[in-house]
């Protein structure tokens, strides 16, 4: 087996009485796709939000690409290659698309603390920032104000910005969240476009989604991970089956 | 120079992006308007004398001073209540070194500017670990700690204020005593100030600044130390305010505690608004109208400040954005 890119081991969250994540443990491994699964409530947010640092956990290690991270801030761990998407859109909704990518760019090439040379000439990095945009299907959208776009394409941006900062591990909170069917088919395609290129841990509520694109599937139910393994054997865990996907679930065959 | 954006028809390679990261000198008429402030010390025996000329240097001075606070509040997202402090500890820096015997402009104006930036940095560092109204508040709290301080400090004048015995002395021929030389020092800095903070904006400092106001959370999520970035903004912004002050207390030759009261730091913030709250000309445009209406306003009448108060309500209703606004949706249209 490869050795695991993010290994997070025995983590605990506790908000007053509440065990919102509980010894969790996981890992993911390099170049896959994994999906976090879990019923409402069960602390995939929670453990999204220990994962890229905007919440400190009360015990237990995070590990990423062979360093701990735990007690690391958010933008030290986007350093290192660990960036997140946001469930609710958190995009810059008064710029447009390009300076949106551009500003994940800047963020990782050089340094920002430059007080005289316009940002503008910087023309390889807008370059850069279309190339993105293309990647996750807005090269028509280039100069649109975010703000302006419809939600499917706001969703894409989302994934976009957090693509560009260039992360070897990317944390997607709830991609296909609000989507109609045809927006949430292009997702899936763009997600599956990025095997490959770094490796995904998604969240996802939508079954169909997750057994099409997850190479594993990581079961979270009461702040535990229950089950870890390939869609096929989490499809028929019968302690899976009781405490999230209930007993009729069967979802879409969809050929590998 | 020709790399920024001069004019807001300037032409960009389709591929660069044109939003409200960019701002324009506009040259147009930021050009004209330095020909008449250079003109203005020949200008000003013809409307009165040189009374105008220490009411332009005034102006000049509080443009500086509200533009440097439109940096952290207009274009930082950081509503600090607090910026006069700024101003007094720049002013009372150069009160205090002129007690002591230290008057060589070259020494003190850096050194005051210094000083303030020391300041900024060490309220900054406290102020800016909060949100929303307590950064308000918090801002406001310190700003008063330290009026009270220069209040109950009888060795610097306390109440009294400080009289100074006379302006910083710069040497190379410049005479400061004189006011037409007074005036256009103070307006080659204010200039220089303000060029470096388009300057500034325009540069890759500026744009993380502006995303950081637009949305700080996602800054943080794609990798900037956003509170690093807000705190150099805020030292320089409060550096910028003590230049400020260093003029002010040489206009006048004289520092008071007023200087940094309460109601100070509330000016800077309605002549912000008044101009435009994020707007590159904002906090020119701002100090600008209000000094001026209040030196219009107050010949005529003793109840001036109601009549400032009514003008200010008209323009808030009328362009809630700022009297910049008024201009550029005129400009587009």
């Amino acid at each position: 087996m490869s050795a695991a890119l993010l290994r997070v081991d025995h983590l605990v969250k506790r908000f007053g009485g509440l065990v919102a994540t509980d010894r969790a443990q996981l890992k993911v491994h390099q170049g896959e796709i994994h999906a976090l699964i879990g019923p409402n409530g069960a602390g995939k947010t929670t453990l999204i939000q220990q994962l890229s640092g905007a919440l400190a956990p009360d015990a237990g290690h995070i590990v990423f690409d062979g360093a701990d991270i735990t007690s690391l801030s958010m933008h030290e761990r986007v350093h290192r290659g660990l960036a997140r998407s946001y469930q609710i859109t958190s995009i810059f909704k008064r710029l447009p698309v390009l300076d949106n990518l551009a500003l994940a760019l800047q963020a990782r090439q050089g340094s920002s603390l430059r007080f005289w040379r316009a940002a503008r000439t910087e023309v390889q990095r807008y370059a850069q920032a279309a190339v993105v945009a293309e990647r996750v299907g807005l090269d028509g959208q280039l100069q649109q104000v975010a703000g302006a776009l419809s939600h499917g394409q706001q969703r894409q941006l989302e994934v976009g910005i957090a693509l560009a900062t260039g992360a070897k591990l990317l944390l997607l909170d709830e991609p296909m969240a609000g989507m109609g069917a045809e927006e949430s088919e292009r997702m899936v395609t763009l997600l599956q476009s990025l095997r490959g290129e770094c490796t995904l841990l998604l969240v996802e509520h939508d079954m169909d989604a997750v057994f099409r694109l997850a190479d594993t599937i990581s079961v979270l139910v009461a702040g535990r991970v229950i089950a870890s393994g390939a869609p096929q054997q989490i499809r028929l865990h019968p302690e899976v089956r009781r405490a999230y996907l209930g007993d009729d679930f069967e979802p879409t065959e969809v050929d590998a | 120079m020709a790399d920024a954006p001069l004019n807001s028809a300037a032409p960009s390679a389709d591929a660069v992006p044109r939003s409200l990261l960019d701002h324009a000198l506009s040259l147009r008429w930021s050009l004209p308007l330095l020909a008449l402030l250079l003109l203005f010390p020949w200008l000003a025996p013809l409307i009165g004398g040189d009374f105008y000329l220490g009411l332009a240097a005034r102006i000049l001075i509080f443009a500086l001073a509200a533009s440097s606070l439109n940096l952290i509040l207009g274009f930082g997202g950081m509503v600090s209540f607090g910026h006069a402090a700024f101003i007094g500890v720049g002013a009372y820096t150069v009160g205090v070194l002129a007690q002591a015997g230290i008057s060589s402009a070259w020494v003190v104006w850096p050194v005051a500017m210094g000083v303030t930036a020391l300041f900024a940095l060490v309220i900054g560092a406290i102020s800016l670990r909060t949100q929303g109204v307590y950064f308000i508040m918090i801002t406001l709290a310190f700003a008063q700690m330290l009026y009270y301080l220069a209040v109950s400090n009888k060795a610097y004048g306390g109440d009294d204020g400080l009289s100074l015995p006379g302006r910083s002395i710069a040497g190379f021929g410049l005479d400061l005593a004189d006011d037409r030389t007074f005036y256009y020092v103070t307006l080659f800095l204010v200039v220089l100030a303000f060029v470096l903070m388009w300057r500034l904006l325009n540069a890759r400092f500026g744009h993380t600044l502006q995303a950081i106001r637009e949305n700080e959370t996602r800054m943080e999520a794609i990798g900037f130390p956003v509170y690093r970035f807000k705190l150099i903004a805020f030292s320089m912004a409060g550096a910028l305010a003590g230049l400020a002050g260093v003029l002010l207390a040489n206009l006048s030759s004289f520092v008071s505690p007023s200087m940094m009261q309460w109601n100070q730091s509330g000016l800077l913030m309605v002549m912000v608004i008044l101009g435009g709250v994020g707007h590159l000309w904002g906090g020119v445009i701002g100090a600008v109208v209000f000094l001026l209406l209040e030196e219009v306003l107050s010949h005529y009448t003793i109840y001036w400040q109601f009549l400032l108060g009514a003008v200010l309500l008209a323009v808030v209703l009328a362009a809630p954005n700022g009297l910049m606004s008024l201009l550029q949706r005129k400009g587009r249209a």
